[in-house]
């Protein structure tokens, strides 16, 4: 039996590298982080969008570096400040053969809020429509409350269904593959819950015809395994590669990987809510500090400078991120062009802490999820030596997400390792990150550290006003330079994403991390 | 008879009412599932509606008699994650579980209980000796480890086994068995083995330890004076009386199997309950949690149940405790 | 090991000493030379585990005095600090040599000290509930149900959420995650033992209870005891290994043998084997001198293997 099971190997092999030229053939990948829903619009999570992505379209769609380009819509353009117009494309049908019209579109934004028991939905995206008006069967107008500059990119993040089919259509009919019927590039032919989902090609695709005829579509959460499965064959195609296999697989020869920056931000974020004394801080002597040490934006620049970001990235990170000294990397729009990762200058720090009034530093507990973010715990401990080096001697804590996250959104900690994956365009994180916390306008949901600047605060507001979008670039620019200035936050690194592959396949690295099949294809021959 | 049965039908619903209750509270103390599962994009506005649709707005006993109501008709609740009945989440994953934990029960016994009486019958010969330092090992090894290795050896070196997954699967009686195909046999064999690593150690022991008992005993003694022939006296004597020992533990292990899969099928990617489990515990899909916990209560207290009948049966020296 | 005679007894004959039960005890332990050499490495590894802050190189505690630049150094290497790496160095540049000494003091710890305890606590119950029988009995197994159908994890995390992460947090868990073992073993064994002759002997001598529990029911649940609580210390160490592996165990800055195997354990694939390698090799080394002293212990204290 073995000798069969080689024997198949090496045709699999054989076959692998006629593949240039072999037309149909299929594909085995496994991804991470397992997919809990096929419905699209049940919960807003990233393993769930990639797929839906293989089998629905959107108005909008991103390229590999995240910039808007043409889906189901050829062309959007803003009539007066508060209308869009969106003209759709023609010719377009679902897998079942009814056609798309601008009543699907419609149906579609009807839909989003009010899926049951959705535990994140896409509401967020629709509820700055006001009104929907069809002005024939392939155009649109959407009505907003005054100027709203975001509409393509929040429409970006939203699947097309089909007004007939998924009329009364629930969560679990899209499960069973029974109401998985988009106009994407993939049909579903199974679904094994937490296992494996079976796609199979939509040769009626309106777009670029995927390469493969079908596709096994696997999740294996662990790491290692992950990668053992790779390089065993038994599949061709992995995400989230963990950066401790990196050396090795890029040695190996039967396996080649494809990465880009992404747009994973990971930083250290700090207690501003507390004037006085914060809980994990404490001077040498283990006694509370009656003011919070952080408010001293003089402080906040010493644990900046002390950290060596390039060491994290190039030891801990094995080289797959880049140091950041904001939250968006390099050429995408609105980063900031002259804003660098800080240089590490501990003497420069320990100045700062004294003329802080700190001389001998304090006491600090720097605390951390330990499964969220790759390396998350050992990136804590590298930025704790380097506290501890200029004198903030510090205790790392490390747990798992399930505990960590309650608790910073609660504001306990003085000092906390998190992360942040952006949309491309400055206003995403810092609407969410630094903004004033403001539930009526929906600000600073993510701002943990209760940072508040009202100076910061009108930027934003401005360049959520502007429809011109070098002005609005301009404004996002100048806000993000003032957040990093006042060290809001402790940029570190953005994360590299990175996918392998065995020999034969390429793949186009996509900023958003999203992992789907119509990316790959058969190399061609050499 | 009738009586006992009765009576630990009452306690297995106390246990069961008492699981629940812990469970909630446990959540509860643990974190906010909607704080894990809300996307980072949401705002305030979306927060609240999330924490509305799962029930989290009301106060932890509501919520706790919200849910008794809802079991009490036969509703466990929809998970959380993936909106589908909590109970037929699970169900559709435990073939997984139970053809795995099968699979390594058998082969603890296959290979523990003829190196076990090996090691009993001789303990003093130098195999005797390795065979324990062997049982050891068993146990020390972490099973995450011992499993990475596995799939490094097998699947990525020598390349006779698939490194994870469940192999092909065909549908008997409604659920999905993949010990049925060759694909699926050839799937399952690294997990039991991993899984099966510690029953061995234990069966090894316990059979040695029974044996060398036994050997001592009167009885056998006299058996051998009788002139019976060693393999009469080693496996209708001594063989049935280690049987006590072994059954209990490999039995309630068997419970400890289905509830503790939990490393190997992650390390191994088996779609089964175990990581049916931690991804829930990961994500605290409270539903999935309560449902899945009140499975594995009811069915430990039906492996002590069948446990004990079988010791009555085995000894007859132990009686059912029917007085009050 | 057959135990009819003692040979140390042969080895001294000088001085006819008067034959107490621990002497006793003693010189039936010794006649196995396997377990007498894994008693003297158990000591060794306890000792070095004692004095490691005297005899380490580092303290890998201190984050100030490691350094990601010697991060997953080979051994035998020099680092920053000037001193050889003679196992390497972890992901953070820890000096593997001195953080197995100090993981060894965390991992013996946990694993005894939850043993010892899961047991006392486990081995009482399953008595009582052996001996008291009807609802106290009932009670008591069906605590243990529900326990044993608690996975480990779940209880840990819930530990974790109520009283932080640390040390003896963990062996909580572990204590809460082990004693019903023992109650169940215990009781299972008391239960054929209380039907023996002896036992209705002494009722009828009309002994206290405790006297009964305590001099005639437990020894002779012993046997069975010592092989649960020998796997038990052993298990309870991999446990915590486990626990590390799912982020649930002691803290990452003081990390116990097993964290240091997980956190080593990511390297395996890309040959950075020592990382997880040594402080594999020290807990199996560990646990397998802990057996070889149980099994024997066993044997000498069973009373049904003398005559």
């Amino acid at each position: 039996m073995n000798r069969w099971i080689r024997a198949a190997g090496l045709a699999a092999a054989t076959a692998f590298a006629a593949s240039g030229t072999a037309a149909a053939q299929n594909l085995t990948m496994a991804v991470g982080a397992p997919v809990t829903s096929l419905d699209p619009h049940y919960h807003q999570l990233s393993p769930n969008n990639a797929v839906a992505d293989m089998i629905f379209d959107k108005l909008v769609n991103t390229d590999a570096q995240a910039r808007l380009i043409p889906g189901l819509a050829t062309e959007w353009r803003a009539v007066e400040p508060g209308l869009w117009e969106f003209k759709l494309r023609p010719g377009v049908r679902f897998h079942n053969g009814s056609e798309f019209t601008a009543e699907d579109v419609a149906f579609t934004f009807q839909r989003v809020p009010n899926v049951p028991n959705s535990p994140s939905s896409f509401a967020i995206y629709t509820r700055p429509i006001r009104g929907v008006e069809i002005v024939d069967s392939h155009t649109i107008r959407l009505r907003t409350d005054g100027p709203y500059p975001l509409m393509p990119m929040g429409l970006s993040n939203v699947r097309i269904l089909d007004r007939e089919t998924h009329q009364n259509a629930t969560t679990e009919d899209f499960n069973s593959g029974k109401a998985a019927i988009g106009t994407g590039p993939w049909r579903v032919v199974s679904h094994r819950n937490g296992d494996r989902i079976e796609f199979e090609r939509n040769d009626t695709y309106w777009g670029e015809r995927p390469a493969f005829q079908r596709v096994d579509y696997r999740m294996i959460t662990n790491d290692a395994a992950r990668t053992a499965a790779l390089l065993a064959g038994d599949v061709e195609f992995i995400d989230q590669v963990p950066t401790s296999d990196l050396a090795k697989l890029r040695r190996d020869q039967r396996v080649a990987l494809s990465e880009t920056t992404g747009l994973r931000i990971i930083y250290i974020g700090l207690d501003h809510l507390r004037t006085d004394a914060s809980p994990f801080i404490t001077d040498n002597d283990g006694k509370p500090i009656p003011r919070n040490p952080l408010k001293d934006l003089r402080v906040r620049r010493a644990l900046s400078l002390a950290i060596d970001r390039q060491a994290i990235v190039s030891r801990v990170m094995e080289g797959a991120a880049t140091p950041a000294g904001q939250f968006l990397p390099e050429g995408i729009y609105s980063h900031v062009p002259s804003l660098p990762a800080p240089r590490p200058d501990p003497e420069a720090a320990k100045k700062l802490l004294a003329e802080a009034g700190f001389p001998n530093g304090f006491r600090i507990q720097l605390n951390s999820p330990n499964d969220r973010y790759i390396n998350d715990a050992r990136i804590a401990q590298a930025v704790g030596q380097m506290w501890t080096r200029i004198g903030v001697r510090t205790a790392v804590e490390a747990q798992p997400w399930t505990t960590f996250v309650g608790r910073a959104g609660k504001q306990e900690f003085s000092a906390f390792l998190i992360g942040w994956g952006s949309n491309p365009e400055g206003s995403h994180p810092l609407r969410n990150l630094v903004a004033t916390y403001d539930r009526e306008k929906g600000w600073g949901a993510s701002n943990r550290g209760r940072y508040s600047n009202p100076e910061l605060d009108r930027m934003i507001e401005a360049a959520l006003k502007e429809m011109d979008d070098a002005k609005r670039e301009k404004l996002l620019q100048d806000a993000q330079r003032l957040a990093m200035e006042d060290v809001a936050i402790i940029p570190l690194h953005i994360q590299t994403n990175i996918w392998a592959m065995r020999r034969g396949l390429t793949h186009t690295p996509r900023a958003d991390e999203l992992t789907r099949a119509q990316d790959i294809r058969p190399a061609p021959a050499r | 008879m009738t009586v006992f049965l009765l009576r630990r039908l009452m306690q297995a619903a106390l246990v069961v009412l008492a699981m629940s209750v812990l469970v909630f509270i446990g959540v509860y103390a643990i974190g906010d599932p909607v704080e894990i599962l809300i996307s980072p994009d949401a705002d305030q506005i979306e927060r609240e509606r999330a924490i509305q649709a799962l029930g989290l707005d009301l106060p932890l006993w509501q919520q706790y008699l919200v849910f008794l109501v809802k079991a009490a008709q036969g509703d466990l609740g929809n998970s959380f994650v993936f909106n589908e009945p909590a109970l037929q989440l699970i169900l559709q994953r435990m073939p997984a579980t139970l053809e795995l934990a099968v699979g390594a029960t058998f082969f603890a016994l296959l290979v523990g209980l003829p190196l076990g009486l090996y090691a009993g019958l001789r303990p003093n010969s130098p195999v005797s000796k390795g065979i324990m330092a062997g049982s050891i090992l068993g146990f020390s090894l972490p099973t995450f480890w011992v499993g990475l290795m596995l799939i490094m050896v097998f699947a990525v070196q020598l390349g006779w086994l698939p490194s994870t997954g469940r192999g092909e699967t065909v549908e008997v009686l409604g659920m999905r068995w993949s010990f049925l195909t060759w694909d699926g046999i050839q799937h399952m064999i690294m997990p039991a083995f991993n899984l099966s690593l510690f029953k061995i150690s234990l069966v090894i022991r316990l059979t040695r330890a029974g044996v060398r008992e036994t050997m001592l005993m009167d009885y056998v003694k006299f058996a051998r004076a009788k002139g019976l022939s060693p393999a009469r006296v080693t496996f209708v004597h001594v063989f049935k009386n280690i049987l006590i020992p072994v059954v209990t533990v490999v039995g309630l292990e068997f419970g400890g199997t289905i509830a503790f899969s939990v490393v190997t099928e992650s390390v191994f990617a088996w779609p089964g309950m175990g990581k049916l489990i931690i991804d829930s515990i990961n994500v605290l899909d409270r539903p999935v949690i309560v449902a899945y916990l009140m499975i594995i209560v009811l069915m430990f207290i039906t492996i002590n149940l069948i446990v004990d009948l079988t010791y009555s049966v085995l000894d007859p020296r132990v009686r059912l405790e029917t007085r009050s | 090991m057959s135990t009819t005679t003692a040979p140390l007894g042969a080895a001294a004959p000088a001085a006819p000493k008067v034959e107490t039960p621990f002497r006793r005890f003693v010189s039936e332990f010794a006649s196995s030379r396997l377990a007498l050499f894994g008693l003297v490495v158990i000591t060794l590894i306890a000792l070095v585990a004692i004095f490691a802050p005297w005899i380490a190189p580092q303290n890998p505690y201190d984050l100030a005095q490691l350094d990601i630049m010697d991060g997953r150094m080979e051994p035998g290497t020099v680092g920053g600090a000037g001193f050889t790496y003679w196992l390497g160095t972890d992901d953070q540049g820890r000096d593997m040599l001195s953080g197995i000494m100090y993981g060894l003091r965390i991992s013996l710890s946990v694993g005894a000290g939850s043993a010892i305890i899961a047991c006392l606590v486990g081995a009482s119950l399953g008595m009582i509930a052996a001996y008291a029988g009807g609802r106290t009995d009932s009670l008591i197994m069906r605590l243990v149900d529900l326990q044993l159908s608690f996975p480990a994890i779940l209880a840990a995390l819930m530990i974790l959420a109520f009283l932080g992460k640390g040390i003896l947090n963990v062996v909580i868990a572990l204590v809460i995650v082990e004693w019903a073992y023992y109650a169940r073993t215990v009781r299972g064994s008391a239960l054929v033992e209380r039907r023996r002759e002896y036992i209705e002997a002494a009722q009828c001598l009309a002994l206290p209870t405790r006297r009964i529990i305590f001099r005639h029911l437990l020894p002779n649940c012993l046997p069975p005891l010592i092989v649960v609580a020998t796997m038990q210390v052993a298990r309870a160490i991999a446990l915590e290994a486990t626990l590390s592996f799912l982020g649930l165990g002691v803290p990452i800055t003081e990390p116990s043998l097993g964290l240091l195997i997980a956190n080593g354990y990511e390297y395996m694939l890309s040959g950075k084997y020592w990382i997880s390698f040594y402080p594999g090799i020290a807990l199996l080394i560990t646990i397998v001198s802990i057996n070889l002293v149980g099994d024997q212990l066993r044997d000498v204290l069973n009373p049904r293997l003398k005559k």
